[in-house]
Order: C-alpha cells, then sequence, then structure tokens
C-alpha cells in the first residue's frame, strides 16, 4: 500500500483511479486500513481549501475537510450543531468530516442527511459548477473512481426554526442511528413553501422523503397535516436491515418519529 | 510497504522514527516509539482506549495514520505524570477508577482536554467528554466521580 499526499486538490484529483480512494479524517477509510481491505494507493490532501468555512450571501460554504468539532466551533454553522454534536464521541467528532459523511453507509451519514434535506449543493475539485448533493448521492458507489468533493454550499435557513434535524439512536449519549431525519420546512404567510424531509438509514444512502414533502407542501403545521405525512414517511423509500434494526422495523417507526419531529417545530 | 521517517513531538520531546506507510498511531507508538500507554482494543474506532491528544485534541491513535503526525504535538498516558503522579491519576486511584485498567489511559486523555477547556464540569460535561471511552469494569461511576473531584480539587488549590 502507498501514501499520497497532495499539497493541492487539483493534484490529487489527478492522482485518483481505480485502484486509489481518498482519505480525509479516516475514521472509516483507517478501518479497512488496519483490516488490510483498502485500495492499494490513499491519496491525500493539506490543500487549505479542504478547511475553510466562508459566509455566502444567503448560506456558508463549508470545505469538506472540516470536522464536526470545526463546525461546532463555528457561529455561521450554528443552525448545524444538533447535527454535528449528534455524530460519534468527541474522538470521532475531531477527525470525522463533513466530506467524508457523504460516503459514509447506514448506520453512518447523519451529517449527511442534514445537507440533504437543506439542498446543499457540492463543488467537486476540478469541476466549476457546484452540483446537488443528491446527484453526488445517487452517483455514489456506481463509478470505480469518485470524484473529490473540495466544498459544500449550504443555504442557510432563513427562519433558524424552520429547520430540525433528530437522530434516533438506541444508546445514549453516543450511540449509531436506527435512523435520522432532517426537515428543512420554510413558511410564507403561514404556508410552507419548499419543504424538504430527509432521511438517514431508510435507503442505500440519504434519501428524500418526498410523498410526506408533498403533503407538507402549501399547507400550514397542523396536526392534520403532519398525520399524512406521517402516515406517507416511508412512500418510495425501502430501508435496509442492519445490525441495527430490521427493514420492517424502520417502516414501523419512521412515521412516528417524523410525526415527533414535526410536532417539535410545530411548537416551535 | 515503504517507510517513511516521521519527526514529531511526544509528550514535550521531539521523536523520529521510521513507520511503513498506512501503520496506524496506535501500532507506530506502542512498536515504534515503545510507548505501550494507548491501548489496543477494537482497531475501529469504537472504544476509545487507544485514545491520545493531537494539538490539543483527541484522537483515536487506531484511525490515525502515523504519517500524518509529522511535525504535531502528541500527548499521551505515559506523559502525564511529571516527576510525580498527575492530579488526574491520583483521583482515578483515589475513587477506584480503574480496575483492570484497559480503559484508563484513554480515559485520562479525554478527561485532561475536558479540564484543560473547562476547568468546571458539570457532571453532564464529563459523561459527553467520556462518551467516546468504553469501560468494560467500572461502570463509569467512579471515572466521573473521579474526574470531578479533580476538579474541584484543582479550584481549591
Ligand atoms: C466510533 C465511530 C462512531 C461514528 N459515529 C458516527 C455517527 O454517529 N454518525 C455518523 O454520521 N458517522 C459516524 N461515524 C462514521 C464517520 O466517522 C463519519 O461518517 C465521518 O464523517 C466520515 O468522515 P471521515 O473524514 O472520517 O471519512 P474518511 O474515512 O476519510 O472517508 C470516508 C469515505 O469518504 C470518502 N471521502 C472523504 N472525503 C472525501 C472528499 N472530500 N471527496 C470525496 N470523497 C471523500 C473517502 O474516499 C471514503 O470513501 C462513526 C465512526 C466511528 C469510527
Ligand atoms: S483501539 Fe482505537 S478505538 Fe478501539
Ligand atoms: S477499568 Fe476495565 S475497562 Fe475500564
Amino acid at each position: 500500500m502507498r501514501v499520497e499526499s497532495y499539497a493541492t486538490l487539483a493534484e490529487a484529483a489527478r492522482a485518483m483511479g481505480p485502484d486509489a480512494v481518498f482519505m480525509a479524517g479516516g475514521t472509516l477509510v483507517m478501518r479497512d486500513v488496519n483490516a488490510g481491505t483498502s485500495a492499494s494507493r490513499i491519496v491525500r490532501s493539506a490543500d487549505p481549501v479542504l478547511t475553510e468555512i466562508r459566509s455566502t450571501g444567503d448560506g456558508v460554504s463549508i470545505g469538506a475537510g472540516v470536522t464536526m468539532a470545526q463546525a461546532l466551533a463555528n457561529r455561521d454553522l450554528a443552525f448545524l450543531s444538533s447535527v454535528a454534536r449528534s455524530v460519534g464521541g468527541p474522538q470521532v467528532r475531531n477527525m470525522a468530516t463533513i466530506g467524508g459523511n457523504i460516503f459514509a453507509h447506514h448506520p453512518y451519514g447523519d451529517f449527511a442527511v442534514a445537507l440533504l434535506a437543506l439542498g446543499a449543493r457540492v463543488v467537486l475539485a476540478g469541476q466549476g459548477a457546484a452540483k446537488p448533493l443528491e446527484d453526488v448521492l445517487r452517483e455514489r458507489g456506481r463509478s470505480s473512481t469518485s470524484p473529490i468533493i473540495a466544498a459544500i454550499e449550504v443555504p442557510r435557513p432563513r427562519d433558524p426554526r424552520a429547520f430540525a434535524f433528530a437522530k434516533i439512536s438506541r444508546i445514549k449519549p453516543k450511540g449509531v442511528s436506527v435512523m435520522s431525519i432532517a426537515a428543512h420546512l420554510p413558511r410564507e404567510g403561514g404556508r410552507i413553501r419548499g419543504a424538504r424531509i430527509a432521511f438517514g438509514a431508510m435507503g442505500p444512502t440519504p434519501l428524500r422523503a418526498t410523498a410526506a414533502e408533498r403533503v407538507l407542501e402549501g399547507q400550514s403545521l397542523d396536526a392534520a397535516t403532519i398525520a399524512r405525512a406521517a402516515q406517507l414517511a416511508c412512500d418510495g423509500l425501502d430501508p435496509p436491515t442492519d445490525a441495527l434494526a430490521s427493514a420492517w422495523y424502520r417502516r414501523e417507526v419512521a412515521g412516528t418519529h417524523l410525526k415527533r419531529l414535526l410536532e417539535k417545530m410545530e411548537r416551535g | 510497504m515503504a517507510k517513511k521517517p516521521v519527526t514529531f513531538i511526544l509528550n514535550g520531546s521531539e521523536r523520529a522514527a521510521f513507520a511503513e506507510e498506512g501503520l496506524n498511531l496506535l501500532e507506530f507508538l506502542r512498536r515504534g516509539i515503545g510507548d505501550l500507554s494507548p491501548k489496543y482494543g477494537c482497531g475501529q474506532g469504537t472504544c476509545g482506549a487507544c485514545t491520545v491528544i493531537i494539538d490539543g485534541e483527541t484522537h483515536l491513535s487506531c484511525l490515525t495514520m502515523a504519517v500524518a503526525i509529522e511535525g504535531r504535538k502528541v500527548e499521551t498516558a505515559s506523559g502525564l505524570a511529571n516527576g510525580k503522579v498527575h492530579p488526574l491519576q491520583e483521583a482515578f486511584m483515589e475513587h477506584f477508577a480503574a480496575q483492570c485498567g484497559y480503559c484508563t489511559p484513554g480515559m485520562l486523555m479525554s478527561a485532561k482536554v475536558l479540564l484543560d477547556r473547562n476547568p468546571a464540569p458539570t457532571r453532564a460535561d464529563v459523561i459527553e467528554a467520556i462518551s467516546g471511552n468504553l469501560c468494560r469494569c467500572t461502570g463509569y461511576e467512579p471515572i466521573i466521580d473521579a474526574i470531578l473531584a479533580t476538579a474541584n480539587m484543582r479550584r481549591l488549590a
């Protein structure tokens, strides 16, 4: 095995190939390295853009190498602090990056769920225009070489109360998630406009609950609407069975957890 | 695997050794440097027995690449006692916070960073701070008590 370190992301991107894996915080890659099952080349980069956090007009651009602890310490990312705090224990938060979270398989990937609900866009190294996180998640694992993410552009919710996140786990304070849910429900004149609900561990990648979103769109957040959204929580989702929960169990409880999250948002 | 030289500061002294590329910091410290205080529990990030402090933050040495600590400051439990035992070590003994002792070096690292940053932690702060460290013996209460007692002692001193 070889470890290659590059000063710039552009060089690192050029060095990628089917026999290489990019390593950020390494909390997942190093498990494979320790087990002797990793790719034969590990590509790293110390490019400072990876750890930059920049406020843009209506959002924040987060370098893909920003750790959960760095996100927690940044005022511009206060709207994501409950999400960053939900990942792992202190040591993991000091190492785990936001870019790496986008590639983490269930039961991991809690941060990516929040990014999906917020409509984040992803800037790939060496490519100009940002693309929707959905596209990156859809393509994840499909091709043998995945592109390197430079930064994630996150729109800041205009009303912080319009965004909520819940990680459902069996062990407190540090258990991994049975599922995670994020909801962004911006309101105009009391009506929801642009509802986005995302689930983690309810499919192969974080996914949107589009049926529940449609129910909420244009409505006010009241008990009847919440009940209908909860009923359709799993519509179109195909939850996995893993060591934490069966697909059946996830289907059973997803609606209830969505309902609780929406009720919390209703109470404000 | 090719070997690379790694120069870093361990518990205040400069150290240098060769590390195979891909070797984790835990193995490097134990086999390459001879510091046996960080422990191997799982090699997967779940137990915290391998916790060390890198540039003031706790990290899991089993998931850190040895070559990545080039030029950085690493602290381990073996650097805590400085002539005499560290107040945290003293409190761990006083409160029976170590039984088999396997989790202790990692616990001490997490506790040290907590107290360095927050001299007056609440019980909840302590629980959060050691939430990445598993202990199979004590049931945690004695460990939490020991850390809180250290904080109290320091404030009185
Ligand atoms: C004990 C423990 C507890 C954990 N708890 C949680 C938890 O509660 N919630 C959670 O979500 N996760 C958890 N994780 C998983 C993991 O730590 C996080 O998902 C983390 O964000 C992964 O980031 P990383 O930088 O460590 O990734 P790495 O291990 O460096 O990389 C992971 C994957 O992402 C790819 N990658 C990384 N950065 C980029 C980039 N910039 N561009 C393209 N590809 C990239 C890598 O190639 C690799 O495939 C836990 C892990 C451990 C060990
Ligand atoms: S050995 Fe590193 S966390 Fe268990
Ligand atoms: S004292 Fe035995 S594991 Fe903690």
